[in-house]
C-alpha cells in the first residue's frame, strides 16, 4: 500500500470535513473488506482514509415515523440479526448469501453499496472502463453485463444488498460539504448509481467529501419480499446473478410490484416489464415464469455471457416465488 | 515518509502498545511487529480465512483490517486460545482427529470455531459448514474439520454439564 494519512472522526460532519480536503485524495474507510484490497493492489491510493465505523450516528438501526433508518456503518450481521429488519428478508437473503462469517462482521452496509465492480479489468489496473469496453469485449467477459452494456462500461455492480433495498423503496441520507455546514439531502437508492462515461466518471454520483450517511427503508405496506441468488459456488464471491422482489398482495392479487436484478448491468437493473406484468395477478409459477422471461427479453450479452440471460430469468422467477413463500424449484 | 502512531490495545488478555504505519494490517503488525506468527498469511485479500482473529469478540479476516482501526480494541488469536498452558477442547479435537495436513488454514479455522461455538454451544453440521465457509483448506476436504469441531462442541457441552 502506498502510505496514507489515516482520520478516524466521531461526528458526521467532521468526517464530510476531512473527506472534502482540497489537496489530498480522499476515500472513505467502511467495513474494509473491498477497499484494503484495492489499496493493495494499488488500484485505488488516497492520500487519506477517512474511517467512519467509529461515528457512533452512523452505528444505529433505528425506527422512524417514516420506516426503518440504518446507519451506514451498521455492520451486516448485526441488519441480519436485528428485530427491525425482519420484515425484509430480501436483505437477509442478500446478506447470507455472503458467505462468510468474517466478512459478514466486518462489512458495513455503506461499504457494502458503494463497494467498487469486481470487474477483473478494472482489479489489475486497467481502469474502471477497460481501454473503453474493448478489453472485456475483446478478452473475457463471461461476468460482465448483459443490459445497458454498449457503451465503454462492461462491468456489473457488485452491491448484493442494492436490489434488495430498491425494490424495498429505500432512500439515502447523503451529507456534503457547504459552505459554512455541512450539507443533508435525501434521494432514492437507485439514483446513487450511474453508468461511467469516461474514465473520469465512477459508478456513483458522490462527489468529492459527499457521505452516505444511513439508508431508509419505508415501512412495509406488508410487502412480500426476497432476493434470489443464482450461485456458482459457496464463499465470498458475488453471485452469477441476483433477483429481488417486493409484491404487495391484495386478496390474492399483486397491487404493486418492483423487481431488481443484479450483477447484470453497471447498475442495479430494475425491470419494470417483469413488476408490471404481475399487477392484477395472482403469484404462481405461469406469472412467475413470465416476469422472468419479459426481464430478460431486452438482454444484450456480450460474446462469453449469454448464459447469465437464462440464469436472470431464473432469477426472477424464484425471487418473486420465493417473495410469494411458494417452492422455487431450486435451492 | 514516517508517520507511525502509537497503539494500545488488549491483545490475548494483555495490554499491548506498538508502533505502526496507517498502511499496516492488523496481519503485519501481528505477525512482524509483536511476533505472534500463529495467525497466518493466505490469499491477503480476505478469501481464504487464514488470517482470522476475534476483534472485539467478531471473527474478522485481519488482512483487511488496518492496525489504526484497533485502537483499545481486545483482539484474541490463536495464541490465546490455550487455556495456562492446554490444548482447549477445539485444538485437541483438531488433533485427535486429523484435521489439518499442511496446517497452514487450521489457525484460522481454530479461532473461527472458538467464535462458532462462543455463540452456539450446539451447532448442527449445516450450521458449522456455513460458519466455516469464509475458511479455505486446500488439504483435508473439510470433513475432518467439521467432524473436530463436533467433537469439541460435545466436549464442551459435556464439561458444562459436569461443572
Ligand atoms: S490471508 Fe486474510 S483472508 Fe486470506
Ligand atoms: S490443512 Fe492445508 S490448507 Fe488446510
Amino acid at each position: 500500500m502506498k502510505p496514507f494519512e489515516y482520520a478516524a472522526p466521531r461526528t458526521e460532519a467532521e468526517a464530510v470535513g476531512l473527506l472534502a480536503a482540497d489537496h489530498v485524495e480522499t476515500e472513505v474507510l467502511a467495513g474494509g473488506t473491498d477497499l484494503i484490497g484495492l489499496m493493495k493492489q494499488m488500484v485505488v491510493t488516497p492520500g487519506r482514509l477517512v474511517n467512519v465505523k467509529e461515528i457512533p450516528s452512523m452505528q444505529a438501526i433505528s425506527e422512524t415515523s417514516d420506516g426503518v433508518v440504518i446507519g451506514a456503518a451498521a455492520r451486516l450481521e448485526d441488519m441480519a440479526e436485528h428485530r427491525l429488519l425482519t420484515p425484509f428478508s430480501s436483505i437477509g437473503d442478500a446478506i447470507v448469501g455472503i458467505d462468510s462469517q468474517q466478512w459478514q462482521a466486518q462489512s458495513t452496509l455503506g461499504g457494502e453499496l458503494l463497494q467498487r465492480p469486481r470487474c477483473w479489468y478494472f482489479r489489475s489496473g486497467a481502469g474502471l472502463l477497460a481501454a473503453n469496453g474493448k478489453r472485456v469485449t475483446e478478452g473475457d467477459g463471461r461476468f460482465h453485463a448483459i443490459f445497458a452494456n454498449s457503451g465503454p462500461a462492461k462491468f456489473v455492480n457488485a452491491s448484493r444488498l442494492a436490489p434488495a433495498l430498491i425494490a424495498l423503496g429505500a432512500s439515502i441520507r447523503i451529507m456534503s460539504p457547504g459552505k459554512e455546514d455541512a450539507e443533508v439531502q435525501t434521494l432514492p437508492l437507485a439514483s446513487l448509481y450511474r453508468t461511467p462515461r469516461d474514465e473520469s466518471q465512477r459508478e456513483n454520483i458522490l462527489s468529492k467529501g459527499q457521505l452516505v450517511t444511513h439508508v431508509l427503508i419505508p415501512h412495509p405496506q406488508s410487502l412480500a419480499n426476497a432476493t434470489y441468488e443464482v450461485r456458482h459456488g459457496s464463499g465470498p464471491e458475488a453471485p452469477l446473478v441476483a433477483a429481488s422482489a417486493a409484491l404487495q398482495v391484495q386478496a390474492g392479487l399483486v397491487a404493486k410490484a418492483r423487481i431488481v436484478i443484479g450483477q447484470v448491468a453497471p447498475q442495479p437493473w430494475e425491470s419494470s416489464e417483469a413488476a408490471e406484468s404481475l399487477v392484477g395477478r395472482p403469484i404462481d409459477l405461469v406469472t412467475a415464469e413470465q416476469a422472468g422471461q419479459l426481464a430478460v427479453a431486452a438482454a444484450s450479452p456480450l460474446k462469453d455471457n449469454a448464459y447469465k440471460v437464462q440464469l436472470a430469468a431464473v432469477a426472477v422467477k424464484r425471487a418473486i416465488l420465493k417473495a410469494a413463500g411458494l417452492p422455487t424449484g431450486g435451492f | 515518509m514516517s508517520n507511525k502512531h502509537v497503539i494500545s490495545l488488549e491483545l490475548n488478555g494483555d495490554a499491548v502498545e506498538f508502533l505502526c504505519e496507517p498502511r499496516q494490517t492488523l496481519l503485519e503488525v501481528l505477525r512482524d511487529i509483536l511476533h505472534l506468527t500463529g495467525t497466518k498469511e493466505g490469499c491477503s485479500n480476505g478469501n481464504c480465512g487464514a488470517c482470522t482473529v476475534l476483534f472485539n469478540g467478531r471473527p474478522v479476516v485481519s488482512c483487511l483490517v488496518l492496525a489504526m482501526e484497533c485502537e483499545d480494541a481486545k483482539i484474541r488469536t490463536i495464541e490465546g486460545v490455550a487455556c495456562d498452558g492446554a490444548l482447549d477442547e477445539i485444538q485437541n479435537a483438531f488433533l485427535e482427529g486429523a484435521a489439518l495436513q499442511c496446517g497452514i488454514c487450521t489457525p484460522g479455522f481454530i479461532v473461527q470455531a472458538q467464535a462458532l461455538l462462543d455463540e452456539n454451544p450446539n451447532p448442527s453440521e449445516d450450521e458449522i459448514r456455513f460458519y466455516l465457509a469464509g475458511n479455505l483448506c486446500r488439504c483435508t476436504g473439510y470433513d475432518k474439520i467439521v467432524r473436530a469441531v463436533q467433537a469439541a462442541a460435545e466436549q464442551r457441552r459435556a464439561a458444562t454439564t459436569a461443572g
